[in-house]
């Protein structure tokens, strides 16, 4: 696939380097809000928004904002829209912006948004920054609504406040708890694994190419299977 | 012919995992049939539910991951017997079937299977249930036909409330399928001890520094420290069992034997201080599993010099 092209840049947020199972970034909202499937979508989508502008932003300004201050410059931009974002919230989804609570603000830090700034946005077009955005945004929204739905689902029975699970079905509340996060989060990353998502990460046997003599990884079994044959 | 390729010490012993594990069940034995003996025939179902759950999910989790079978170790029997000891009986079918595949699967074969685990699998399937269904396994049976709270319970409500120390012993009171009956625990233990399985040190250092903690913090709050307060806390919840079959678990105690005894020291303090300080009934499987995160730091702290050698120098010091 062409490099650097609007399709490419979603195809890599959303799949090949998703935000949250690939790159690991942005734990914190991760594994806090997403209680439930609705939440897991405002975090995401209010996240993707300030990414889209901010990426947008940053590029057009990469060429004037001194290499010395660029950090303080990308969150006083990544803090304007996160503003914008938090004040609509605010008017228009009450439930949700009542929900997300501190999250929200705490966007600004989100280092998903501060990444993407410096190794993406900070070297490429406009255009191409702002797909990058779009795709990564899209890529943790969509993250973040399985993590909530499973969490939702498991733990009160509902999918988006609807009852789907039969009456009999007892809540295991420990999924909506702190422990639940970590719980469906390391299972989802263990099967995005095991099933060879179209990752950056998932080379299969390959990734060492064979040179096992000079590998410190324990965990890998390649040469007890070449043994075995 | 098989050669054994291993270091030195080469000591030969018949002692294999499963006879370790077979004489764990033999000294949960008598805790299980006084727990039938005094909850019924659903203490024994509960139990036997627990049992095979973890049995079945260990061997359905290696088949399904090609990995070597290792049910023949008895590992998972145990984990599912001492399961069952801390579950009520009034407990619903499904808990003990749940509670056991998440024992095994989760926090045991996820981290490499038998010895490998950082936390207690039963311990950890406890609490996980204790926070996922918080009313059904706080719901304490009937003894008699009477509803009545555990011993911990009541001395929680009223410090002075005594429960007759027959009942103690022999275990007549309301709690988990194990932990009621005294005698039957101490019979295991002195099984286990003579049988060289755990050290008397382990189980020692917890009971009696839950009982100068305890002591402690109720001086500190200005309660009165009665004979009976102490003789309830120390028979009347789960203390001895997981003194006994819990804090002597060979992979996720301290190995060294000073270490043991700081171990047993922390159940204790944390043990006393939930049960006292804090809101809780009983503190013991926390108190437990929380000690269980602080091992290798104590077996850090308590590995013996070998003879001749300089201490160790801190990495990284310049």
């Amino acid at each position: 696939m062409k490099e650097n092209t609007p399709i490419e840049r979603l195809y890599n947020g959303i799949l090949k380097e998703n935000p949250t199972f690939v790159l690991m970034l942005g734990m914190c909202p991760t594994l806090a809000v997403t209680t439930s499937a609705i939440n897991g979508v405002g975090m995401g989508l209010s996240t993707c928004a300030v990414l889209m502008m901010s990426n947008l932003i940053i590029s057009l300004l990469r060429k004037f904002i001194p290499d010395r201050v660029r950090m303080p410059a990308y969150i006083v931009v990544v803090a304007s829209f996160v503003t914008i974002v938090e004040m609509l919230m605010q008017a228009y989804v009450r439930s949700v912006y009542t929900a997300l609570g501190l999250y929200i603000p705490l966007i600004v830090v989100n280092c998903i948004i501060l990444g993407r700034a410096e190794s993406y946005a900070s070297k490429n077009k406009p255009l191409a920054s702002f797909f990058d955005g779009l795709g990564m945004g899209l890529g943790f929204t969509l993250a973040l609504t399985i993590i909530g739905a499973v969490r939702e689902l498991l733990g009160a029975g509902e999918i988006f406040g609807f009852r789907v699970m039969p009456e009999s079905f007892e809540p295991v509340s420990i999924m909506v708890m702190a422990p639940g996060a970590f719980f469906v989060l390391s299972i989802l990353c263990a099967l995005q694994n095991k099933f060879k998502a179209p990752s950056a990460t998932n080379h299969g046997d390959k990734f060492c190419e064979g040179n096992c003599a000079s590998c410190m990884d324990k965990t890998c079994h390649i040469m007890e299977r070449s043994e075995d044959k | 012919m098989k050669l054994n390729i291993s270091i030195s010490p080469h000591i030969r012993s018949r002692r294999t995992t499963t006879t370790v594990m077979l004489d764990v069940i033999i000294a949960l034995l008598p805790s299980v049939i006084v727990g039938v003996w005094v909850f019924g025939a659903r203490a024994f179902a509960i139990t036997m539910l627990s049992v095979t759950s973890c049995v079945a999910s260990e061997y359905i989790y290696e088949k399904i991951l090609k990995k070597p079978i290792t049910v023949g170790d008895l590992s998972a029997v145990v984990t599912g017997l001492i399961l069952a000891v801390n579950l009520y009986s009034t407990a619903p079918w499904w808990l003990p079937v749940l509670g056991g595949a998440f024992a095994i699967i989760v926090v045991k074969m996820l981290y490499g299977g038998i010895g490998q685990n950082f936390m207690n699998p039963a311990l950890a399937a406890r609490c996980f249930l204790l926070l996922s269904f918080t009313r059904i396994m706080t719901d304490y049976p009937k003894i008699d036909g009477v509803s009545s709270a555990t011993p911990l319970t009541l001395i929680k409500q009223d410090p002075t409330a005594t429960v007759p120390l027959s009942d103690l012993l022999l275990g007549t009171h309301s709690g988990t399928i194990g932990e009621t009956s005294a005698i039957a625990i101490l019979i295991g233990a002195i099984y286990l001890c003579a049988r060289g399985i755990i050290k008397p040190r382990e189980p020692l250092s917890v009971i009696l520094s839950t009982g100068v903690f305890v002591t402690l913090f109720s001086l500190v709050q200005g309660r009165p420290v009665t004979l009976d307060f102490l003789l309830v806390h120390m028979l009347g919840g789960g203390m001895l069992l997981g003194a006994v079959f819990m804090a002597s678990d060979y992979a996720t105690t301290p190995v060294t034997p000073w270490g043991q005894v700081i171990f047993g020291c922390c159940v204790g303090f944390i043990t006393a201080l939930i049960r006292c300080v804090g809101g809780g009934v009983e503190g013991m499987s926390y108190a437990i599993l929380i000690s269980n995160l602080l091992t290798p730091f104590i077996e850090k702290l308590t590995t013996p010099r070998p003879f001749g050698t300089s201490p160790q120098k801190k990495e990284g010091a310049k």
